[in-house]
C-alpha cells in the first residue's frame, strides 16, 4: 500500500528540507531554543515521511531495522561515554570539563546578551548530537515497527 | 438527567479552576535563589547561552540520562511487542 505519486513526489523533496532542519536543531541545541530531542524527533519525522508515503516493501529496502536499533544504542552509549569520561580525568560524573577550555567547543561566553558562537558549550554540543541521534534512531524503528505489523495483519 | 447532571459536572468543575486561576499570580515568583544562580553563573560555568540547555545537560544531567533511558526501553518494549508478528511468518528482512 504504496501513496499516490503526488504523495511519494512531495515526501522526496520534503525529506532533505526536514532532515537538514532537524540537524540544525541539533547542532544549535546550545544557542536557539531547542536540542537533542526536538532536533532528532524533526529528523524523525523526515523518516516518519517516507515510510509512510512508500511500502512496507519499499522502505525495508532503503533503511533496515537493524541500522537503526543501532544507531539509537550509539546514541545512548556515547550520552553515557561523554559524562564517564569526565570521571576519567578525575572530575565527577557529567562535568563539562570541555567549557572554557580553549579546545573543541571550548570558547568562553561572556556574561549577559551576545551574538552567540558555535564553538562553545563544552560537552553540552556533544551530548545534544548523542541524544538527537537517540531519538532519530529511536522513533523512526517504532513506526518502522508498527508499519511491519499493519502489513502482516492486512496480509492474513 | 444525564443531560443536566453532566452539565452540573462541567460547570462545577470549570468554576473550580476557574477560581484557582484567578488567585495566581505571573512575574514574581517568592523562591529565586536558584533561577538566579542559573542565570548569574550558567553562561560562566557552562559557557552556554541557553540557560535551558545548560540546565538539561550540566546540571541536571542525570535527569536527562534518565529521559534517555525512559525512550531506549520504550522502543525496546515496542520492538518486543512486534517482534513476534515479524517472526511468526519467518520473514528473511529481519
Amino acid at each position: 500500500m504504496r501513496m499516490s505519486k503526488i504523495v511519494r513526489f512531495g515526501a522526496d523533496v520534503l525529506f532533505g528540507a526536514i532532515v537538514i532542519f532537524g540537524l540544525y536543531v541539533i547542532m544549535h541545541g546550545h544557542l536557539t531554543p531547542g536540542g537533542g530531542f526536538q532536533g532528532g524527533a524533526v529528523v524523525a519525522t523526515g523518516a516518519a515521511l517516507v515510510i509512510v508515503a512508500y511500502s512496507y516493501e519499499e522502505v525495508i529496502g532503503m533503511i533496515r531495522k537493524t541500522v537503526l536499533m543501532a544507531q539509537e544504542s550509539a546514541g545512548l552509549v556515547m550520552f553515557a561515554g561523554v559524562a564517564l569520561i569526565a570521571i576519567g580525568l578525575g572530575t565527577t560524573f557529567f562535568f563539562n570539563f570541555l567549557a572554557n577550555s580553549g579546545s573543541l567547543f571550548g570558547m568562553t561566553v561572556p556574561f549577559g546578551p551576545n551574538p552567540g558562537e558555535l564553538n562553545t558549550g563544552g560537552v553540552l554540543p556533544l551530548m545534544n548530537i548523542a541524544v538527537g541521534i537517540e531519538v532519530w534512531g529511536g522513533l523512526a524503528i517504532v513506526i518502522l515497527y508498527m508499519l511491519s505489523g499493519i502489513g502482516k495483519t492486512k496480509e492474513a | 438527567m444525564r443531560k443536566e447532571l453532566s452539565i452540573l459536572i462541567i460547570i462545577i468543575f470549570g468554576l473550580f479552576l476557574g477560581l484557582i486561576a484567578l488567585d495566581l499570580t505571573f512575574g514574581e515568583p517568592d523562591n529565586t535563589a536558584m533561577d538566579d544562580y542559573f542565570i548569574r553563573n550558567g553562561q560562566e560555568q557552562a559557557a552556554t547561552n541557553n540557560i535551558v540547555t545548560t540546565i538539561v545537560f550540566d546540571y541536571r544531567g542525570f535527569d536527562t540520562l534518565g529521559e534517555s533511558t525512559v525512550l531506549f526501553t520504550a522502543v525496546v518494549g515496542v520492538a518486543l511487542m512486534y517482534r513476534k508478528l515479524v517472526r511468526s511468518d519467518a520473514d528473511e528482512n529481519e
